[in-house]
């Protein structure tokens, strides 16, 4: 078979974006858990919110660093792989990048010297404000970034001269209609990764008796958060849904494989989608369970696959699966949270071990949950780069296929050291634990901001 | 044809790229002589330095590449393809540079590792911006507004020396930024390299400035017809003059000049290139106005720009003040 340049491009994007959503997924979580962690420390005063908030920060920087490195091949690959997007697009696309660059890149790359290496030479309300840049930075990051990403699945406000988009209304392309829902819905999937992680961490210290203050602090901050936003993500994934299903039918009928939408929809609980017959084998579903969802009434109608051609529909299995996984470890999350909480209000959290050590093991499941749903959003929006304007093999680059192949080994190859040793790094931190804080005494910093580190200078 | 706006967003990108050259520079050029500093710990004190800047450093990368693609789409739509492998080299090259900082603090048995993927990363990635300038001043082959070339047009010898300039050139930021931030042992040898450096990356400046009048007729057009030769005449002795300057500091064991009139031997290196090359910024066929984004681009990212690029550089200047001073032994940051 030949090399196809398309597939291999977009395997090699597909590659390099999913590696990079890993690290912003966990970062803007934990940075705003730092955040938090350094204003109770600077409200309380007590030493273990310090020492947690050194410990996750020496993660963080690990985390921070991978995630950087793996972005800044992104803004590179836009041209490399899509430079026919890139010319036709750059026009809206280009500034939402921009706006990401100077708002946000600057402002947490900065503001990191200060938060990583700076406890020593500024004063403490200068640490936290660097604390809260950081977070605060990574949040506009996904603003912007993913108000590019949603514009490319809900084009507004632009006029196609020659092949070239010109933006009409720039309030009306960063708000596209579907900005919003996508942005709650990945913010709050950020903020659950952290969380599960950081509980995760705390169960493991609980129930090796180890590092108790801090652990039982980071277990019950973190269930305390998980308990709200873990069942917030079906409201904001439900109403998301909706949202698409008026932009953009024919994704949310590959995520439900329904095929003949001149009938109600079945929920597939299982279901291996045949393309080629246009039917589902071996389905397990609830009838007209997807029509509820979707419509609110289960004789409500929605489009199914076969209202459009063979070659305007996305790639079913990718779709379909994707947001089956998706699905399954948000309702395990909001069960893990509630059941949490329940423990929390009953005072039994900390010594019921079996509970523990599930939530031990599940650190995991925010970072799988978001590559789903990113592959749901994306796969679903194929064959289209932007929906309806431009077919993903048209936005290719003129660039010959094994030059694509070797590069995508070159990134697998880079990626997965990067990325194994990234991980064996971040256990030997946990398996260290937080540890002392070395803050200099209070009084040398009270002789006026700045002279302990002229002292030192 | 509009020329303002393409016009000042060519000299926003233009300083970008001079930003990410200087302040990266010297971060790479510290990485690039790590093999002449064997110590291990005169090399944790050596990544201090820079330790606390090279997050925000980078980010000037960013912005290049994204303003290109902000304020002339169709240049980044060409250049990319066009220098596809470099680029790709360069930036897994900077992975590897960028992960190793934190890496080495925690590795023990498989920091000498991460020591080589410091050294070896921020080499390959200076040596393939270097391929990449190289590969712009000799002429990208477009047809259609499209990239028509193959995969290694990049790959000439006049390319390879651009690379190998560039690395010197990052050495020698590197060097003096040392010889300004650190005392002792490791200054005293940075000021030894600095000397070698500064005669090689002279060599080399000398090279390109007559490979490219030789080579390329529009480039000795630009330099010495009448009456641009009355203008440009100033640009060689300046840099000549900034040299001796850099020498001098060197030879007299000053701090900071070596540092500062190094970064001056950058910008005229640079400003130079810019006189061979403008208004093209895909030579020989596409210039600035040919590849602008849609003025009303232009326009909405440049309201954000303006005030936004100053509050960046007045943090940036910050935290340097913060980390201002040298690094001295047992004063790590970790």
């Amino acid at each position: 078979m030949e090399a196809d340049p398309v597939l291999l491009a977009r395997f090699q994007f597909a590659f390099t974006i999913a590696f990079h959503i890993i690290f912003p997924s966990f970062t803007i979580g934990l940075s705003a858990y730092i955040a938090t962690l350094e204003i109770m420390w600077g409200w309380t005063g007590r030493e273990h919110y310090g020492r947690l908030s050194g410990f996750w920060t020496k993660i963080f920087a690990v985390s921070f660093g991978m995630g950087v490195v793996s972005g800044i091949v992104l803004s590179y690959q836009f041209g490399t792989n899509w430079s026919g997007f890139s010319a036709a697009f750059g026009n809206i696309i280009g500034p939402l990048a921009g706006y990401e660059v100077l708002t946000a890149f600057f402002l947490e790359a900065t503001f990191l010297g200060i938060l990583l290496f700076g406890r020593n030479r500024v004063p403490r309300g200068l640490h936290i404000f660097s604390a809260i840049a950081v977070a605060v930075g990574t949040a506009i990051s996904a603003f912007w970034i993913i108000s590019a990403n949603s514009w490319m699945h809900t084009p507004v406000a632009y006029e196609m001269r020659n092949g070239v988009a010109h933006p009409l209304d720039w309030w009306a392309i960063v708000f596209n209609p579907s900005f919003l829902y996508r942005l709650t819905h990945m913010l709050n999937a950020a903020y659950l990764t952290a969380g599960f992680v950081v509980l995760a961490v705390g169960a493991r210290y609980l129930l090796a008796g180890r590092h108790l203050d801090e652990a039982r602090t980071m277990v019950r901050m973190s269930i305390g958060l998980l308990f709200v936003l873990a069942p917030l993500q079906l409201f904001l994934g439900d109403q998301h849904g909706l949202n698409t299903l008026k932009h953009q039918p024919i994704k949310i009928a590959a995520m439900e494989a329904h095929w003949d939408g001149s009938k109600p929809g079945d929920f597939h609980i299982f279901a291996w989608p045949d393309p080629a017959n246009e039917r589902n084998r071996f389905e397990i579903s609830i009838p007209r369970g997807a029509s509820l969802i979707l419509t609110h009434d289960p004789n409500g109608l929605f489009p199914g696959l076969t209202s459009v051609p063979k070659q305007d529909r996305p790639p079913i299995h990718n779709v379909f699966f994707a947001f089956r996984i998706m699905l399954g470890i948000g309702f395990f999350m909001i069960a893990a949270a509630l059941f949490g909480g329940l423990l929390l209000w009953r005072g039994r959290l900390f010594d019921t071990r079996w509970y523990l050590r599930i939530v031990a093991q599940t650190w995991w499941t925010g970072f799988v949950a978001v590559i789903a749903g990113w592959v749901v959003t994306e796969s679903g929006r194929q064959p289209w780069m932007v929906q309806g304007l431009m077919r993903t093999a048209d936005a290719v680059s003129p660039v010959p296929a094994a030059t694509v192949a070797t590069t995508l080994a070159m990134f697998v190859v880079v990626y997965g050291i990067v990325f194994t040793m990234g991980m064996y790094y971040i256990n030997r931190l946990i398996a260290k634990g937080p540890q002392e804080q070395l803050v200099r005494p209070p009084k040398k910093f009270s002789a006026g901001p700045l002279a302990a580190a002229k002292g030192d200078a | 044809m509009e020329w303002d706006l393409p016009l000042i967003w060519a000299g926003l990108i233009g300083t970008a790229v001079a930003m990410y050259v200087i302040l990266d520079g010297f971060d790479l050029g510290i990485a690039i002589l790590f093999p002449f500093h064997p110590d291990e710990h005169e090399r944790d004190r050596i990544v201090d330095t820079i330790a606390p800047f090279w997050d925000g450093n980078e980010t000037w990368l960013v912005l290049g590449g994204v303003g290109l693609l902000v304020a002339f789409p169709l240049a980044y739509a060409v250049i990319m393809p066009a220098f596809y492998i470099p680029v790709i080299v360069m930036l897994l090259a900077l992975v590897f540079r960028g992960v190793s900082f934190e890496f080495r603090t925690i590795a023990v048995t498989s920091k000498p590792m991460w020591n080589v993927a410091f050294w070896l990363g921020s080499l390959v990635a200076g040596f393939s911006q270097g391929m990449i300038l190289g590969g712009l001043i000799q002429g990208v082959d477009v047809a259609d507004n499209k990239f028509a070339g193959g995969p290694f047009d990049f790959a000439t010898p006049f390319a390879a020396v651009c690379g190998v300039g560039v690395v010197l050139g990052y050495g020698l930021l590197g060097a003096t930024w040392l010889i300004m931030k650190t005392d002792g042992a490791i200054a005293e040898r940075s000021r030894d390299q600095a000397q070698v450096l500064l005669l090689a990356v002279l060599g080399f400046m000398g090279i390109v400035s007559l490979w490219t009048p030789l080579q390329f007729e529009r480039i000795s057009e630009r330099w010495f017809s009448t009456p641009n030769i009355f203008y440009l005449w100033p640009v060689p002795i300046v840099t000549a003059l900034v040299a001796l300057a850099c020498w001098w500091g060197l030879t007299r064991e000053r701090d900071n000049l070596p540092f500062f009139s190094a970064i001056g031997l950058f910008l005229l290196g640079y400003l130079g290139l810019v006189i061979s090359v403008f208004p093209y910024l895909v030579p020989p066929s596409l210039t600035i106005w040919q590849t602008a984004a849609a003025r009303e681009s232009q326009m909405f990212i440049l309201i954000g720009t303006l005030p936004l690029l100053p509050i960046i550089l007045g943090y940036t200047v910050f935290v340097y003040w913060v980390f201002r001073g040298k690094v001295r032994e047992g004063e790590g940051y970790h």
